[in-house]
C-alpha cells in the first residue's frame, strides 16, 4: 500500500532579501580604481537605489534556501501537459558557457561570428528538415512570440494578395496564447468545435472557412494529445479559399521522424525549443519559438536573415517584403545553442525514438490509469493524454484537490483545468525520458490518492500537508495585490 | 542513449500493458499521407566528446575582443556567485509556478527581483519580465493604448531610441490603426519634443534615456511637456546600470519605464537571452502584460507567494489578454536579482560611477588627442566621436588581428553620422586600454 | 457547487440568460449577477465598472466582473446611460459573493425605455434556465 513519502529536504525559513544585510556590506568585488573622478551634473544624481547590503555568505545561503524549496525535472516527475519537461542534458549547459559562445557582443564584426553563425544556419537547417518546410526564422523569443510572427507573416501573405481578412479559425482545444497572437494581429478568433472524437472534423471548417477568414491555427497533436487526423483534408478546405494553414508545434515531440508536417498542409508552424528540444525552463523562461514556413512565405520572414556567400556567414536586411523584426538583436542564442546540441547528441534515429518513446509512456499511463481516473476519450493517444475528476466527484473532491495531494506523494502535478474543452482536465505528459518505474510509482500514487478520496477525503482537500507551504490563498492575493516588498 | 532509459525488456512489458505489438502500432492513426517519406537527413549521433570538440571548435572562432561596445547590450563582470547560483537545477530545471506550494524559491526569487526592479526605476511595481527590451517597449506602448482605452492615434517615439526597438515597436503596430510619428534631435544629442506641443491624437510619447547615442535625457522636463498632452509617457533604456547614478524614471513622470536589464548579471551572449523589465504605477496594473507574482499566506498563516491577476493572461483571458506573453525570461530575472543583490546599494552605486568616470576619462584623452565629440548633453558610459576617415581601415584591422572592437560604426545606422563611433567604456576597460585606443585613432 | 433548488432566486427581479438580474429602483434601474453567477465563479476579486454617463445598448458589454480563475463579461439587461457605480467594491469585492442581490449591486441605470425591464425573465422562466444547464 502506497504511503505519502514526499519530503522536501532542509524546511528553511528564509526572509526576504531586503530584511537581511547590513549597509555597508557587499558580495560584489570591484576593480581598482585607475582614473579619477570626473564631476556630475548635481540636480541629476541620485542616493539610490534603495537596495540591501548583503555580503557573499548571505547572498549565497539565500539562494541555496530558496532553490530547495523548488521541485525541478531534476527532483522528479513533472507531468505537465504540452510543457515537455524532459530532461535537460548538461553537457548541453556546459557548451552554451563557452566563452566564445556566452561573451560574444552581438554587434561585432561579422567576420569574428563565424563559429556563432554556423550554430545557427545549422539549427535553421535542421529544423526546416524536421519539419518537412523551407525556410526558418530563429528569432522569435518564446512560443508565443513564435505564433505572433506567424500571424503576421499570414497577415502579410493576404495583404499581397489584395485581400486582407478578418477573421481566423481557432479551436475549442487551443492553448490561450492562440486566439491571443490572433487577437493581437488584428484577427477576430472564430472558434472551431471538436468533434465527439476529439479532434476536428472536415465539416466543420468547411461550415466556417470563407474568403474573410485567414485561415486555421491548429495544434497537432492537440491538446487532448490526439492526432489530428483530418489535417490533410482541412489544409485543402483552408487553401482551396486562399487561407493559410498555422501549426502550434508546442507537441512536436510526438512527432519526430513520422509525420512531415509540410507534407500535412501546414504552411506556418512554430516549435519550441524548451519543450520539443529539451533546453531548461528556468522557472518560466528565456525559451525560443522559431518559425518554419512554406517557401511562398519566406519572404516576410522577419530581418535580419542568414545568408551565406562562398562558405562565409552574414546578416541581411534586403528584404523588402519583411513584417520587420521581432526581437531587439538575433534572437535567444543562448538558447538555441543548447537545442542545436541535442539535435547533434541525438541524431535522426534517436530523435525518432524519442516520439516513440514519448507516446509510448503516455499510453501506458493512459492504460493503467484509465480504470482510477475517467478517461473522455479512451482510444490511442499521443505523447499526452487528459483524463477527467468525474471518477471522484461523488466524494467531493475535485481536479485540484487530487492534484495537490499528488504533491505529497512526492509527484508534481499534471496540468490541470486545461483544455478547456474538458472539465477538471489534468492533462498528463510524462516525456520519454521517464522511466517505466517512476510511471509505475506515478500510477500507484494515483490509486492510493482515490482509495483515500473514497474512505479519508479531507486529506485531498487539505493537501498539501507534506510541502512546507500549504494550500496558498490565491483569492487574497488578487484582491488585494502585493506584488512588491 | 544516454536521455533514453527504455530497455527492450521495459518496452516489451509496457506495450503488452497497453495491447499493442509494436510502437509502429502507436502511430496508427496518422494518415499515410501525411508520413515521412524518409529518414531526417541530420547528422549522425555524436557522443559526448563528439559534440564538445564540434562545439568547441565553432566556439573558438569568436575570441575574446577588448570591446568598446554598447549599443543595447554592455559587457559588465559578472561575479562568480551569480554564476554559480545559478547553476542550481531545482532554479533552473523548474517550470512556470503555476504550483506555487512546490515552487516558492522562483516565487520569492521573483518577488525580490519585482521589488529591486521597482526600486530601481523609482515605479511602483514591476511584472516578472518581458523577453527583451524591445518587446518590452512594444508592450508598454500597448499598454498605454490600454490605459488610455484608444484604438487609434498616434504613437510618438524619440527618434534616438535604439533603432532596432524602433523596428520592433513598428511590427508590432502594424496591425494597428496607431499611426507611428517621430521627434527630431536636438545639436546636444537629446530629443527635440518641442513638436509634441503641436500634435493631437497622442496616445503615448517614449523616449529612450540614455539613449542610443549615449546622451542622457531630461525626463523631467520631457515629462512635464508630455503630461500636458494627456498622453502615456513611457521611457525605456538599454543601459540600466545608468539609474546607479542618475534619477530614475519613476520621480520624473513616467508612467511606464521598460527596457533591456542583459546588464544586470547576463552574459552578452550575441544578443540573447535578454531580460525585457517593465515597471509602472499601481492604478496600472491590471492593464499590465506578463506574469506578475504577490504576496499572500498558505492555510496555516504562513507567508508565501503566488502568480497573481492572472485574469490579464493569455491562458484565462484569451483573445482579450493584456498580452499574448506566456514563456518570459524568468531565470534571467532572477539573475538580475541575484547580481543586485551581490551589488547592492553602495556597490551599484560605486559601479555606475567606476563606469561614469571611465567614459569621462575617454572623452577627455579622445579630446585632447584632438577629436571632436559632436554632442554635448552628459551622458553615462557611452558616447560619439567623430574619427578621422581613414579609421575605417584601422577598425577592421583592429578588430581582426589587434582584439580590439573601436567602438559601433555609425555609418551603417545613420548616413549623416558617418564617420562617427559610438564608443562604450564598462568596468572591464582599464585605463590603459583607453590610452591604447587614443594611440590607434591618433595615429 | 449548490444544486438549483439550493440557489436563492428572489421574486421580485428581471433576469437575463447571461445571469443578471435587474429590478426598478424609482425611474432607475438596479443591476448586478445571480447567486448562479457568483457560484459559478468561485471567489470575486475585482469588478471593471464603466463610467458614470456612458450609455450603451440592451445586451452590450459595460464591464467585467473577475475571480481567481476566470472573468466573466457583464451585459446591459436594459439599454441605458450608467448613473452609479458601486464603489464599496473596490475594496470589498467579496460582497457581490456574500450579498449579490444587495450589497453586491454593480451598477444603476437610467433606462431609454422604462418599460424594456418588462421583458426581462421572471424568476420561474430563468429557474427553468438553470434547470437546463
Amino acid at each position: 500500500m502506497k504511503q505519502p513519502s514526499a519530503t522536501t529536504g532542509l524546511k528553511w525559513d528564509e526572509p526576504l532579501l531586503w530584511e537581511k544585510g547590513q549597509s555597508g556590506r557587499s558580495a560584489f568585488s570591484l576593480p581598482a580604481r585607475d582614473v579619477e573622478r570626473f564631476a556630475v551634473e548635481s540636480n541629476m544624481e541620485r542616493q539610490g537605489p534603495d537596495f540591501p547590503d548583503l555580503s557573499e555568505p548571505e547572498v549565497v545561503r539565500h539562494y541555496t534556501r530558496l532553490s530547495q524549496w523548488n521541485y525541478g525535472i531534476d527532483s522528479g516527475l513533472y507531468p505537465l501537459g504540452s510543457c515537455t519537461m524532459k530532461y535537460n542534458p548538461k553537457i548541453n549547459e556546459a557548451i552554451a558557457a563557452l566563452p566564445g559562445f556566452a561573451n560574444p557582443h552581438p554587434l561585432l564584426p561579422e567576420q569574428s561570428c563565424q563559429g556563432i553563425l554556423r550554430v545557427m544556419a545549422e539549427l535553421e537547417r535542421f529544423l526546416a528538415e524536421i519539419t518537412g518546410l523551407d525556410a526558418v526564422s530563429l528569432q522569435p523569443a518564446a512560443g508565443a512570440q513564435g505564433e505572433l510572427t506567424g500571424m503576421l507573416l499570414i497577415r502579410a501573405y493576404h495583404e499581397s494578395q489584395g485581400s486582407p481578412r478578418s477573421k481566423l479559425l481557432v479551436p475549442d482545444t487551443a492553448h490561450g496564447t492562440n486566439p491571443a497572437s490572433a487577437a493581437i494581429c488584428g484577427y477576430q478568433p472564430v472558434a472551431v468545435t471538436s468533434n465527439e472524437r476529439g479532434i476536428l472534423s472536415a465539416e466543420a471548417v468547411a461550415g466556417l472557412m470563407d474568403e474573410q477568414t485567414a485561415g486555421i491555427m491548429v495544434t497537432n497533436p492537440n491538446t487532448l494529445g490526439l492526432f489530428e487526423e483530418n489535417i490533410m483534408t482541412i489544409a485543402e478546405i483552408v487553401h482551396e479559399k486562399g487561407g493559410q494553414v498555422y501549426c502550434d508545434g508546442a507537441n512536436m515531440n510526438a512527432l519526430f521522424g513520422r509525420v512531415d508536417m509540410g507534407k500535412s498542409g501546414v504552411d506556418v508552424l512554430h516549435l519550441n525549443l524548451h519543450k520539443t528540444f529539451s533546453t531548461p525552463h528556468g522557472g518560466g523562461g528565456p525559451g525560443a519559438g522559431p518559425v518554419c514556413v512554406r517557401q511562398h512565405l519566406e519572404k516576410y520572414l522577419p530581418v535580419p536573415r542568414l545568408v551565406e556567400k562562398q562558405g562565409r556567414l552574414s546578416w541581411s536586411s534586403d528584404a523588402p517584403d519583411t513584417i520587420g523584426r521581432m526581437h531587439g538583436f538575433f534572437g535567444n542564442f543562448g538558447v538555441m545553442v543548447k537545442a542545436c546540441c541535442y539535435i547533434l547528441s541525438m541524431g535522426a534515429e534517436n530523435l525518432q525514438k524519442v516520439s516513440e518513446l514519448a507516446v509510448l509512456n503516455a499510453n501506458y499511463l493512459k492504460e493503467n490509469l484509465k480504470q482510477t481516473l475517467h478517461l473522455p476519450y479512451d482510444r490511442l493517444c499521443m505523447h499526452e493524454c487528459v483524463f477527467t475528476d468525474k471518477n471522484q466527484a461523488d466524494c467531493h473532491v475535485n481536479t485540484l484537490d487530487i492534484a495537490k495531494r499528488l504533491i505529497d506523494y512526492g509527484f508534481h502535478p499534471p496540468t490541470i483545468y486545461f483544455p478547456l474543452v474538458v472539465h477538471g482536465a489534468l492533462m498528463t505528459e510524462p516525456t520519454e525520458t521517464e522511466t517505466k518505474e517512476t510511471l509505475d510509482g506515478y500510477i500507484a500514487a494515483v490509486q492510493a490518492i482515490d482509495r483515500e478520496a473514497r474512505t479519508a477525503p479531507e486529506l485531498l482537500r487539505q493537501a498539501p500537508t507534506a510541502s512546507r507551504l500549504g494550500r496558498l490563498d490565491e483569492t487574497t492575493a488578487a484582491r488585494s495585490p502585493c506584488l512588491t516588498g | 542513449m544516454r536521455y533514453l532509459p527504455h530497455t527492450d525488456s521495459d518496452i516489451a512489458a509496457m506495450l503488452k500493458a497497453i495491447g499493442v505489438d509494436s510502437t509502429d502500432d502507436l502511430f496508427a492513426n496518422i494518415p499515410e499521407a501525411a508520413r515521412s517519406s524518409r529518414e531526417m537527413d541530420l547528422p549522425p549521433a555524436m557522443s559526448e566528446w563528439e559534440m564538445r570538440a564540434y562545439m568547441e571548435r565553432l566556439a573558438a572562432e569568436s575570441p575574446d575582443h577588448k570591446i568598446f561596445l554598447g549599443a543595447g547590450k554592455y559587457d559588465h563582470y559578472i561575479p562568480a556567485t551569480v554564476t554559480n547560483l545559478l547553476e542550481r537545477s531545482e532554479l533552473l530545471t523548474s517550470y512556470t509556478p503555476y504550483q506555487p506550494e512546490v515552487s516558492q524559491g522562483t516565487l520569492q526569487a521573483v518577488y525580490e527581483y519585482q521589488t529591486l526592479t521597482a526600486r530601481l526605476l523609482g515605479l511602483e511595481i514591476s511584472n516578472a519580465s518581458m523577453y527583451d527590451g524591445a518587446s518590452a517597449l512594444a508592450e508598454s506602448l500597448l499598454m498605454a493604448t490600454r490605459i488610455r482605452k484608444k484604438s487609434k492615434g498616434k504613437i510618438v517615439l524619440s527618434s534616438l531610441i535604439h533603432p532596432s526597438y524602433c523596428q520592433v515597436v513598428k511590427t508590432y503596430f502594424r496591425p494597428t490603426p496607431f499611426e507611428i510619428t517621430f521627434l527630431p534631435v536636438l545639436a546636444d544629442g537629446r530629443t527635440d519634443v518641442s513638436a509634441l506641443a503641436d500634435m493631437g491624437d497622442v496616445v503615448a510619447v517614449a523616449v529612450q534615456s540614455p539613449n542610443f547615442l549615449g546622451c542622457v535625457e531630461d525626463l523631467a522636463g520631457f515629462g512635464d511637456l508630455v503630461t500636458q498632452t494627456k498622453a502615456i509617457f513611457v521611457t525605456c533604456f538599454t543601459e540600466p546600470l545608468a539609474y546607479g547614478l542618475y534619477q530614475p524614471p519613476g520621480g520624473q513622470g513616467a508612467d511606464i519605464a521598460c527596457g533591456e536589464g542583459g546588464s544586470l548579471g547576463l552574459p552578452p551572449g550575441y544578443g540573447g537571452p535578454g531580460l525585457g523589465m517593465l515597471a509602472t504605477k499601481m492604478d496600472y496594473v491590471r492593464r499590465m502584460p506578463g506574469r506578475v507574482v504577490g504576496k499572500t499566506t498558505d492555510a496555516n498563516g504562513k507567508d508565501g507567494f503566488v502568480l497573481t491577476l492572472a485574469t490579464r493572461e493569455q491562458h484565462i483571458r484569451r483573445a482579450r489578454a493584456t498580452s499574448n506573453i506566456c514563456t518570459n525570461s524568468n531565470f534571467c530575472a532572477i539573475a538580475a536579482a541575484v547580481y543586485m543583490a551581490c551589488l547592492g546599494k553602495t556597490g551599484f552605486r560605486e559601479l555606475a560611477r567606476l563606469n561614469y568616470d571611465k567614459t569621462e576619462y575617454l572623452k577627455q584623452q579622445l579630446r585632447r588627442a584632438g577629436m571632436t565629440l559632436p554632442f554635448g548633453a552628459p551622458t553615462f558610459n557611452e558616447f560619439v566621436v567623430k574619427l578621422p576617415p581613414d579609421f575605417k581601415r584601422k577598425y577592421a584591422d583592429l578588430a581582426a588581428s589587434g582584439g580590439i572592437v573601436a567602438g559601433l560604426p555609425l555609418a551603417d545606422w545613420y548616413p549623416e553620422l558617418a564617420d562617427h563611433y559610438l564608443l562604450c567604456v564598462t568596468e572591464k576597460i582599464t585605463r590603459a586600454d583607453m590610452d591604447q585606443l587614443v594611440k590607434e585613432v591618433s595615429e | 457547487m449548490r444544486s438549483v433548488d439550493e440557489l436563492v432566486l428572489p421574486e421580485a427581479l428581471g433576469y437575463t440568460e447571461n445571469h443578471e438580474w435587474a429590478r426598478k429602483d424609482g425611474s432607475e434601474v438596479v443591476a448586478g449577477i445571480t447567486d448562479y453567477a457568483q457560484e459559478e465563479l468561485g471567489d470575486i476579486v475585482y469588478a471593471e465598472l464603466p463610467e458614470i454617463g456612458q450609455s450603451f445598448e440592451k445586451g452590450a458589454e459595460f464591464g467585467t466582473v473577475e475571480s481567481v480563475k476566470a472573468v466573466a463579461e457583464l451585459y446591459m439587461p436594459v439599454a441605458g446611460e450608467i448613473t452609479g457605480i458601486n464603489q464599496e467594491l473596490e475594496n470589498r469585492p467579496d460582497l457581490v459573493n456574500e450579498d449579490p442581490y444587495g450589497r453586491g449591486w454593480l451598477v444603476t441605470i437610467k433606462p431609454a425605455d422604462p418599460g424594456e425591464i418588462q421583458s426581462l425573465m421572471d424568476k420561474t422562466a430563468y429557474y427553468e434556465l438553470l434547470k437546463g444547464l
